[in-house]
């Protein structure tokens, strides 16, 4: 983000030297054509701009698709069980939530691996012993880790939702390429289509369409890359006004001081 | 025998007497400063640095207590504080927020001095100590950002121990005690942090200097009349007011960034994990680095390169030997004015051209922009400044 954006200011500010050099050196700057992924079509997402925030319904939904579809394959290895709390779970909620999931819990006498229900204090890991396992379970790919997906994903949240409902209704895997979509870079992704219609039974009986399970996953995943983030808005207006009335009392008070003075 | 832990107190209550004394006469005299009542508003800027630095020294000391320097923790450690520790996020975005404030108003700063030349004489010591200040926040802003481990962190710490190795003769040696190894691992991240630490305090006592000797040879300022037809008002009421009421302003600036647009200043492949398998596509340090980024990439050989970029900072060292003229009435003329903040704008040009070809890897044109920029950029300096005397003598 900030990238993009010095990037833009940058190019305000010295938009003259690119247009002499566009002129000097013509077709040297044109960059080879790459299968770019397709811009996502803005959303229109609870948490946008600067004053949103996020529809914790929605994210608790969103944890639903993410438990029930997402977690076979990908991981929150930054999250534990007791953040969820902040989401608007009680703290039983989430030792209920926490019990419902096998974490691996060290080597049996014989050295097999052994399982146990998760604790409040327990990461969202992933269910692989390995990346090697991930790897061979998903065709030589590791599913990546989705604690900041939203952050790190060029195009955010609104090419994530692109990309959850971006497949073809009869998506087959292309060997060596994977599923085609035009929202993955190169046009393909790894990702078998996730999503389907009444994958998950909401608690709020909210219908599970496709685009209602990528609605609410991508909530929950922007919620999880900033987790802070309606608090810290909030802390932003309560500090902004706060700075303002007292910067109006300086104002006054620099003003009286220097009329004494004569210029 | 009773009475000597008795007369020993007495001692040192009187002692302590006299050091209150001594420290309520200091703020006093500090408090009736006489300061040139016609300092305009970029004469505040240093009380901002002051409360950036302090914000700084206080988020900091925090955030040691949750952060693990080994590169299998580190990471972990950071989203840690963001996402568990009490108010973590808030201490950390205030730590990320005052890096770039501080390195924005230090900027401005030094901006100041050049376009107001407050570096002349009898003030050499201040810009001196003032540019050293500027190299120390530097290395220390670089050996914070490799502490996250990100990505960035992790190959910004490369490129610049690649860097380093290019110096002829010392070089490999250097990159062996800054890296500790041959790749950025955890020794490297000892040492970042120890080096971070360290030099936060070394930077608290050089500003203590640097104010000391304003204090010492007087405020600049920014009219050219003879010292003794200037009016003079106390550093209290006058000044403090003003300055609060600037650093008011940059609070206000600082929470809109922190709060509602932390994307101006946040790398989000900083969020992800070191990887020395994986090279990111793009590899850029922060804002503030950006110019000397860009010049050490449009030259092509390595060592040059850094000599180039090196030298931008170095350069200002020497400021007040390049332009030893004297500040008369004659020389702040309209036209000279115009001269000077014409040059001191292509010189700003420069250094944001250079910065626009670091971000496009000097590529295709920006290779000859950023050439040109580093030209203009060392013209200011090794042109304009000495010529800029002669000028002003023959039009007196």
């Amino acid at each position: 983000m900030r990238g993009q954006k010095t990037r833009s200011a940058l190019r305000f500010c010295t938009g003259g030297m690119l247009l002499l050099s566009a002129i000097v050196l013509g077709p040297d700057i044109v960059q080879p054509v790459q299968a770019q992924p397709v811009k996502a079509p803005e959303q229109n997402w609870s948490f946008k701009g600067p004053l949103g925030h996020f529809d914790l319904p929605s994210v608790q939904r969103g944890y639903a698709v993410f438990a029930g579809i997402c977690a076979s394959c990908h991981s929150l290895s930054e999250v534990r069980f007791s953040d969820l709390t902040d989401m608007g779970l009680t703290l039983e909620e989430v030792g209920a939530v926490a019990a419902t999931w096998q974490v691996a819990d060290g080597l049996d006498a014989e050295g097999r691996l052994k399982h146990r229900n998760a604790r409040p204090d327990d990461a969202l890991s992933s269910s692989y012993s390995g990346p090697e396992a991930a790897r061979a379970a998903n065709g030589g790919v590791v599913p990546p880790d989705l604690s900041r997906i939203v952050q790190v994903y060029p195009g955010g949240a609104d090419r994530l939702f692109a990309l959850l409902t971006g497949y073809k209704p009869d998506a087959a895997r292309v060997p060596g390429k994977g599923f085609a979509n035009s929202f993955a870079i190169g046009h393909y992704t790894a990702m078998p289509p996730p999503l389907r219609e009444g994958a998950v039974k909401y608690a709020d009986n909210t219908p599970a369409t496709v685009t209602q399970e990528a609605r609410d996953v991508t909530t929950f995943l922007a919620w999880v890359s900033a987790p802070h983030q309606d608090t810290r808005r909030r802390v932003g207006i309560g500090a902004g006004l706060y700075l303002c009335f007292l910067a109006v009392l300086f104002v006054i008070l620099n003003r009286r001081l220097w009329s004494h003075v004569r210029k | 025998m009773a009475a000597t832990p008795a007369r020993h107190t007495e001692q040192a209550e009187k002692e302590a007497h006299s050091f209150l004394q001594q420290a309520g006469a200091y703020a006093r005299h500090y408090a009736r400063l006489p300061l040139p009542a016609d300092l305009n508003w970029w004469w505040t800027i240093g009380a901002m640095l002051v409360a950036v630095l302090v914000l700084m020294l206080l988020s900091g000391l925090t955030l040691t207590l949750g952060y693990t320097p080994d590169a299998s923790l580190a990471f972990g450690s950071v989203e840690a504080i963001e996402r568990r520790m009490p108010s973590g996020w808030l201490l950390r975005a205030m730590h990320m927020t005052g890096a770039s404030f501080f390195m924005a108003a230090l900027y401005v700063h030094l901006l100041r001095g050049l376009y107001y030349r407050t570096y002349l004489p009898p003030r050499r010591g201040v810009w001196l100590s003032g540019c050293g200040l500027l190299v120390l926040v530097m290395v220390t802003a670089f050996a914070g950002y490799v502490l996250p481990w990100g990505q960035m962190s992790y190959w910004g710490a490369d490129v610049a121990a690649k860097a380093v190795g290019a110096v002829p003769f010392v070089g490999q040696g250097l990159e062996q005690v800054f890296l500790g190894g041959e790749s950025p691992g955890t020794p490297t991240l000892h040492r970042m942090f120890t080096l971070h630490f360290l030099l936060a305090f070394v930077i608290i006592g050089l500003v203590m200097a640097h104010v000391a000797v304003v204090h010492a040879k007087g405020s600049s300022s920014p009219s050219v009349q003879p010292a003794t037809r200037r009016k003079y008002l106390p550093f209290y009421p006058y000044f403090t007011t003003r300055d609060i009421l600037a650093v008011l302003v940059m609070a206000l600036g600082f929470v809109a960034v922190m709060c509602f647009w932390p994307g101006l200043i946040t790398e989000p492949a900083n969020y992800r994990p070191a990887n020395p398998l994986h090279t990111p596509a793009d590899i850029e340090p922060e804002w503030y680095f950006l110019p000397f980024y860009g010049m050490l990439q449009v030259v092509p050989s390595k060592f040059w390169g850094l000599l180039v970029s090196g030298g931008a900072v170095a350069v200002l060292f020497a400021v007040p030997w390049l332009d030893n003229g004297q500040r008369t009435a004659n020389g702040n003329g309209g036209l000279a004015r115009i001269a000077d903040a014409g040059a001191l704008f292509a010189c700003v040009g420069a250094a944001v051209t250079a910065a626009a070809a670091g971000l496009h890897h000097a590529q295709g044109g920006w290779l000859l922009a950023g050439q040109a920029a580093c030209l203009v950029y060392y013209l200011y300096f090794l042109a304009f400044l000495p010529l800029r005397t002669r000028f002003a003598e023959k039009n007196a």
